[in-house]
């Protein structure tokens, strides 16, 4: 050893490694998911008009799970008030659409926005917090919002208010959308709003699978394994963090403008809603499993299921939702896929880079140690 | 030679303890210096105060020449200052090359694929290749001391501080050790290294500094500083 040079990427020619990412699995989950996000896009062709309501409301809380997901399970940020930004969001898109004038479809992107930029002074409040005292002030950060909100007379107050129709069945996508399935404005409102959610939420998962497999994931990665570490091989973590944050704000923005699009009917006490925004939000995270893609997907579907079985139980369905988060909890610690993933090595969205020689086969080359029996596919959790 | 560390009356007490007791030192560019002392002498503690992992009560940190003491731990490894740690702090869940990796890409800025040979080049270096794909969690604590340095290492630093490593290799491990530092330093890179098998410690340092109860009692000449005899009263029984 005494012999090697001292700068190894001078002494190695150059690129003989590789870096993968990608495994069978992902190819066939990639297949997978495109079909079901194709299918999904032509539903409305014959779905009801009931099924593509549940639909809308299943993929916006989708948004909002991988969105609480990259801040607590990936950044390590445990916020209990993203419904600041659900109802910034929302009251955003009515101030928009009713004071500007804009439309819709571009009051939305835009609400997410103004959203972000609020983050930034909001983030210089609650990053001075740590651990719980994070959490609280997240959650009266929120409260502020929604009791300054409450004082804005022109937004309705207290009581709130309503998009009148040309708002939200007159709008020009709407108004598209009509034309093109030839359906009545109510249907193809409920039809416009179905794709945009649909959207979002893919956008969504696919946008945070870009961003853990790049850099800013390394970074993550690292911070939650050891921050100590992190900071001593130059990550900047708290930048890090705050980018996370204010992207989350971003999307969770423009997920309550949509949410509050298609209910055309706004209040403080619903769109800041903690048990609406973030209580449940966190079920779908912790029972699919926190710090994976898929667990928020897994999931949601579950908390769909759940609902509309239980809906009927009226006060009781909480209390059965809260003794399910507990059993499963207990049952599974890292969340129904994380277990899965845990026991199988499941990684339908591999992040884990595997370094290959580009000559010579995987299987002879350093890809193999003697006791790497699992193929390893992804890294967390 | 011009000074590439300058570390002036550091102190750093905690509670009525006082750890590092107004230390002052300087390495030359491209200078290996070796750092002995009983156990508690604040050895640890000193390179914590020079990569920024703890603040100092007084003192100063200047890396050539700039005063680099309001600066954070990351902005101090992307001004060149990395470390290894006594006891091995890595990344878990991630693969041994991916723990390089984030040396790679945020200590130099690298992008990740100029990282990959690079990385993959000091894993061959460390002895770690055939184990990249493997978490770091899953590592034995030998391999895990050569992770702290492949992954300081990755960082390309100008001052690579060593905290302990040799401990627990056997004797052609530690020869072979010896040789990569002294490799390391061939390649132009100033060294600061703690360490406690004496006789790997002079092989490749021609300096030494002493600490005990947090103050610098002796500097100087590797040999000069081990015949001492306040130097072989804190070393009596081990080999020189
Ligand atoms: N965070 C801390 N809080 C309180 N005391 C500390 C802390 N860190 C270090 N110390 C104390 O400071 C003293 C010096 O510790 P340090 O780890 O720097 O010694 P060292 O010379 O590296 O010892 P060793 O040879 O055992 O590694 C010890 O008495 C230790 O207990
Ligand atoms: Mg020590």
């Amino acid at each position: 050893m005494s012999t090697v040079s001292t700068h190894p990427s001078a002494q190695s020619s150059t690129a003989r490694y590789l870096v993968r990412t990608r495994t069978r699995l992902s190819a066939v989950a990639g297949g997978a998911g495109l079909l079901a996000v194709l299918v999904l896009a032509l539903l409305p062709l014959t779905a009801s008009r009931g099924l593509l309501q549940d639909l809308f409301y299943l993929f916006t809380m989708l948004a909002l799970a991988q969105c609480w997901n990259l801040l607590a399970g990936f950044a390590g940020l445990v916020s209990v008030g993203q419904q600041a930004y659900v109802g910034l969001g929302a009251y955003l898109l009515f101030a928009l659409c009713l004071w500007v004038g804009l439309s819709p479809l571009l009051a939305i992107p835009l609400a997410g926005l103004l959203c972000a930029v609020i983050a930034v002074p909001s983030a210089f409040i609650v990053f001075r917090l740590r651990g719980p005292y994070f959490a609280i002030g997240t959650w009266v950060l929120a409260e502020v919002f929604r009791l300054l909100l409450a004082q804005l007379r022109s937004l309705g107050g207290g009581t709130g208010m309503s998009l009148p129709r040309e708002v939200t069945n007159e709008a020009g996508f709407v108004a598209w959308t009509a034309e093109l399935l030839h359906v009545r404005a109510p249907v193809a409102r409920d039809i416009a709003s179905y794709w945009l959610a649909l959207g979002l939420a893919v956008l969504t998962i696919l946008l945070i699978y870009r961003l853990l497999r790049s850099r800013p994931g390394l970074a993550l990665a690292a911070i939650r394994d050891n921050q100590g570490a992190a900071l001593s091989v130059g990550v900047d973590a708290f930048r890090i963090k705050l980018w996370v944050y204010l992207a989350v704000a971003f999307v969770t923005g423009m997920t309550g403008a949509l949410v509050y699009l298609q209910k055309a009917r706004i209040s403080p006490d619903a769109a800041f809603s903690v048990l609406d925004w973030t209580a449940n939000v966190l079920f779908i995270v912790v029972i699919g499993g926190i710090g994976t893609i898929e667990g928020p997907i897994v999931g949601v579907i579950i908390f769909y299921l759940l609902q509309s079985q239980l809906a009927g139980l009226g006060s009781w369905y909480l209390l059965l939702l809260g003794l399910i988060a507990i059993a499963v909890m207990r049952l599974f610690p890292a969340g129904l896929w994380g277990s899965l993933a845990g026991r199988f090595d499941l990684h339908l969205f591999p992040i884990r880079r595997q370094l290959v020689l580009r000559v010579g086969s995987l299987e002879n080359g350093p890809a193999t140690g003697p006791s790497s029996h699992k193929n390893p596919g992804g890294n967390d959790d | 030679m011009a000074n590439l560390l300058e570390v002036e009356e550091l102190r750093k007490s905690y509670g009525s303890l006082v750890v590092t007791d107004s230390v002052s030192l300087s390495v030359g560019e491209g200078e290996a210096l070796g750092v002995i002392g009983p156990n508690g002498a604040g050895k640890t503690t000193l390179f914590s105060l020079i990569t920024g992992a703890t603040r100092p009560d007084a003192g100063r940190v200047r890396l050539d020449g700039r005063d680099i003491t309001g600066v954070g731990a990351a902005g101090r490894c992307i001004a060149g200052v990395c470390r290894s740690h006594q006891i091995p702090q890595p990344f878990e869940k991630l693969t041994v090359f991916e723990n390089l990796l984030v040396g790679a890409c945020f200590g130099r800025a690298m992008s990740e694929a100029e990282a990959t040979d690079h990385c993959a080049g000091v894993l061959e270096l460390t002895g770690l290749i055939a184990k990249a794909n493997r978490p770091g969690g899953s590592l034995t604590l030998l391999d895990r001391k050569r992770l702290e340095l492949a992954r300081a290492l990755a960082t390309q630093p100008r001052l690579l501080l060593l905290d302990e490593i040799a401990g627990g290799l056997t004797e052609g491990e530690c020869e072979s050790l010896i040789g990569t530092i002294a490799a390391i330093r061939a390649g132009g890179t100033t060294i600061v290294w703690i360490e406690h098998i004496v006789h790997a410690l002079l092989a490749v340092v021609g300096r030494l500094v002493v600490l005990n109860f947090g103050r610098k009692i002796a500097e100087g000449n590797a040999h000069a500083v081990m015949d001492l005899p306040e130097v072989r009263e804190i070393y009596l029984g081990s080999p020189v």
